[in-house]
């Protein structure tokens, strides 16, 4: 049963396109594929013995119905069948605990890196910072600032909150980790498309909770140094205030303008 | 062994009623524990029906992407306070303070709880912690509003300053009292008060559930209790425990409160799995298949839920994944064994669909689809995934729904013994489809809508209009629930004082249908002998005596 386990998660690891999504899709790092992966996993396990106990269910309710006043049998204990399903659920879970450790040693490793992103959530926005370099990006609610990084590098991040708890969370990656005021949290992210991704606060931070947005766009490694080498020099500051212009231009009917005043702290 | 069975546990006669007050002074000065479980019941029912009729509110609020039925700051009440009201108001008095404090002592064969004054405290906190946390809604800032987690340090005085939190802290606070004294109560009846013959392997399967969630309560509850008074020390005395500036730890305040908040899952689900034991039995008309095994099963859910809080803490990032995702998916160990016992007793029985059972096996499927999501957040990568959005939303939601179908199902079955009066079938049935359909159709989208990426306790999601469709499939579900809710409240106008119970309506197995419905003021007149977990069905079934252990007996077709 363990080796089944094995060879299903194995099995999936080699052929997940074929399999159906279960409502979950690949994303767009390696990360996100490999969790992908074990979500398939998961899912057939689960839609094997879920419909297993549902078919129990159902013909116990079927064929088990009262017609009279007959009092069945009233055997209590059936050994042998109590051990199996004892005994092959601790196997199951023993393979789900193998597959779900492949994927998290991949996730949570923390390979060499040349990019570096330090991300600060606070309420109720975030900023980007490039160490090395003069970009920052930052902004605030419906704003959606955007952390810009490259395709195929493993990109090294630093999450922290200046304030409360907040969920850095990105769909298309199929992760999340909370910034934490007072801890450094680190991971790597290595995304394999280019693109625009959305993201958004998960944890509950206060009033305008629903709206601490931003996004994630992957550029090619070339992209990327231009974009940084953008902010270098007079560059930086004509930058820094077009965006800051920018920013001003956009603040969302949805927040009272403010609340753009009101958290320059950061 | 001795043989205390011969022990004459019966009266000459009936003793006389107490002659005590009657009517409200009764209700105010009692300690029965009858009245009081019924109290509890009441007081349940009615946190039930706020906390749903706030839900109801959040869900007209997401039927659109920018609603705007409530404000940002109105919609953080809401979802903080539905959560606080179903969790500490409603699920928990409901399966250790209602139903536990009538049945129990009933069914070990006692007069009434060891503490009866406590007892009577117990309910008298919970009211007044009820009411002090719902207060909160009529200070000028409003309810609590950080969720009903309340993480530091959002909670603190500085991020949430009104009134509302303090209320919030001191209602569960008082609430939390009361669990802890019932769980003294129920410990010192479960020990000491049983009949002779009751002996421990001879205790109804819902006694045995509620004396392991009587410890979990005691082991648990203190953790709350002491955090809870931190948070308060932080917010008002200066204290900087779970504040960063003050050189203290903010996620010590999730380790706290997930110290208590897992064992909590199962002090809620317990009750409610020895209720659904019960019924099934009965309506099966066998006794518990695996009775020993379902005995073990609970122990060991309710040891290793004592070391899997850092679940809920996987995305922090500082807590050892492999140790806390091993012991999580260790628990579907025990519940799976807990599932096909369940299936095991209905197996060549005769099962007749009373509502009582209907709503067990709606708890069933219900309870099977979200105890398989659980799975998938006991792997730290699969949760990294869904933490945070609809998915958890749909997968406790799917818990605790669960838990809602095997509440009605002990009302029904329960609820003849207590007032005399059986509840109206016809319209029991109707409530139970209203009640399971809704309760899928408010959750199933719930999931694919985590998955698209919908974090919870969003109050406007206008950036992802497509979010839409499942938001209002989902609220169609929660209108069926509230459906459900009022045909119960119907049923309760309709059936009021109609059926006439009798002593034992379903041929019933355990001492409470032995007594009188309701059971008289120390509960009963004369006692069966006691040989086994099923004294008043062998009473009744002489010739029908569960088979001997290991015996097998092909059924006749
Ligand atoms: C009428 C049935 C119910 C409906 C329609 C309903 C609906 C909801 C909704 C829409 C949310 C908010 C999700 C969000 O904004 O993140 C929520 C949260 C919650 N519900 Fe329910 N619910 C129901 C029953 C229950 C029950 C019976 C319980 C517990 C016994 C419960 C416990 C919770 C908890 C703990 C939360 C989380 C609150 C928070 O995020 O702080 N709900 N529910
Ligand atoms: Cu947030
Ligand atoms: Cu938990």
């Amino acid at each position: 049963m363990l080796a089944a386990a094995g060879v299903v998660a194995g099995g999936l690891a080699l052929s997940g396109c074929t399999v159906p999504s279960f409502g979950a899709s690949p994303g767009d790092t390696t990360s996100s594929r490999s969790v992908f992966h074990l979500w398939q996993g998961f899912s057939i396990g689960a839609l094997i013995i879920g419909g297993l106990v549902v078919a129990l269910i159902v013909w116990a309710v079927v064929r088990y119905r009262r017609h009279g006043e007959r009092i069945p049998d009233q055997h209590q204990y059936h050994i042998p069948l109590e051990m199996t399903y004892t005994i092959v659920p601790i196997l199951i879970v023993l393979g789900l605990f193998a597959a779900t450790m492949v994927v998290e040693n991949k996730e949570v490793a923390n390979p060499r890196t040349n990019v570096r992103i330090d991300v600060n959530a606070f309420q109720w926005g975030w900023k980007f910072t490039y160490p090395g370099s003069n970009a920052v990006v930052v902004g605030q609610t419906t704003q959606a600032p955007t952390m810009v990084m490259p395709v195929d590098t493993n990109v090294h991040i630093n999450l922290t909150s200046s304030d409360v708890v907040h969920g850095f969370y990105v769909k298309a990656f199929n992760f999340s980790r909370y910034a934490l005021p007072g801890v450094l949290n680190q991971f790597t992210l290595r995304a394999v498309a280019t693109g625009t991704f959305f993201g958004q606060c998960t944890q509950l931070c206060g009033l305008y909770h629903s709206l601490m947005w931003f996004n994630v766009k992957v550029v090619t490694p070339s992209q990327y140094t231009a974009w940084l080498a953008s902010f270098h020099g007079s560059a930086a500051a004509t930058a820094a205030a077009a965006a800051a212009a920018a920013v001003r231009q956009q603040t969302s009917s949805l927040v009272p303008t403010k609340l753009a005043t009101t958290t320059g702290t950061h | 062994m001795v043989d205390v069975l011969e022990r004459p546990a019966t009266l000459a006669e009936p003793p006389h009623e107490a002659h005590g007050p009657t009517g409200l002074l009764k209700w105010l000065t009692t300690t029965d524990h009858k009245v009081i479980g019924l109290s509890y019941t009441v007081t349940a029912v009615i946190m039930m029906v706020i906390g749903g009729a706030l839900a109801e509110i959040i869900r007209a609020q997401l039927a659109s992407p920018n609603g705007t039925l409530v404000s940002l700051a109105q919609f953080n009440e809401l979802f903080t306070m539905h959560g606080s009201v179903m969790i500490y108001l409603f699920a928990g008095p409901f399966a250790f303070g209602a139903l536990a404090n009538i049945i129990v002592p009933i069914q070990i064969g006692a007069p009434d709880m060891a503490f009866p004054r406590l007892n009577a405290l117990s309910y008298w906190l919970y009211l007044t912690g009820a009411i002090t946390m719902l207060s909160g809604f009529f200070t000028a800032g409003g309810a609590a509003n950080f969720g009903w987690v309340g993480y530091a340090p959002l909670s603190n005085s500085l991020n949430t300053p009104g009134a509302g939190a303090d209320l919030w802290i001191g209602g569960l606070l008082l609430t939390g009292f009361s669990a802890i004294f019932t769980g003294v109560n129920l410990v010192a009846t479960i020990f000491y008060l049983r009949a002779p013959g009751m002996t421990m392997f001879r205790m109804p399967i819902f006694t045995w559930n509620l004396l392991v969630t009587a410890i979990l309560i005691l082991l648990a509850f203190p953790v709350l209790t002491a955090g809870l008074i931190m948070l308060y020390a932080d917010r008002h005395f200066g204290t900087h425990i779970f504040s960063v500036a003050g050189g203290g730890v903010p996620v010590l305040w999730q380790h706290i409160f997930w110290f208590w908040g897992h064992p909590e899952v199962y002090i809620l689900a317990l009750p409610f799995f020895g209720m659904v034991t019960e019924i099934i039995a009965v309506f099966s008309r066998k006794p518990v298949f695996g009775y020993k095994g379902m005995v073990f099963a609970t122990i060991s859910i309710a040891a290793l839920s004592l070391g899997v809080w850092a679940h809920h803490m996987f995305t922090t990032g500082v807590v050892l994944l492999p140790f806390f995702s091993m012991m999580s998916l260790l628990i579907a160990v025990p519940t799976g064994i807990k599932i096909f016992n369940w299936i095991g007793t209905m197996w060549r029985g005769e099962i007749w669909f009373s509502t009582a059972m209907l709503m067990a096996l709606g708890f069933l499927v219900t309870f099977l689809i979200g105890g398989l999501t659980g799975i998938y957040l006991a792997s730290p990568p699969l949760d990294f995934f869904t933490h945070d959005t609809y998915f958890v939303v749909a997968h406790f939601h799917s818990v605790v729904m669960a838990l809602v179908l095997a509440g009605m199902a002990g009302l029904y079955y329960w609820g003849p013994k207590f007032t005399g009066y059986l509840l109206n079938e016809t319209i029991g049935k109707v409530q139970f489809w209203f009640l399971f359909v809704g309760t899928q159709v408010f959750t199933l989208p719930l999931y694919l809508l985590g998955l698209r990426g919908m974090p919870r306790r969003m109050a406007v999601y206008p950036h992802d209009p497509q979010w839409q469709f499942l938001n209002d499939l989902s609220s169609v579900g929660a209108i069926l629930i509230g459906v459900s809710t009022l045909l119960f409240v119907a049923n309760l106008v309709v059936s009021w004082k109609r059926y006439p119970a009798g002593d034992n309506p379903w041929d019933g197995q355990t001492l409470e249908w032995f007594t009188t419905s309701p059971p008289p003021h120390h509960n009963f007149y004369r006692l069966p002998p006691i040989r086994s977990e099923r004294p008043t069905w062998d009473h009744n079934h002489p010739d029908h005596r569960a088979l001997p252990h290991g015996h097998r007996v092909e059924a006749p077709e």
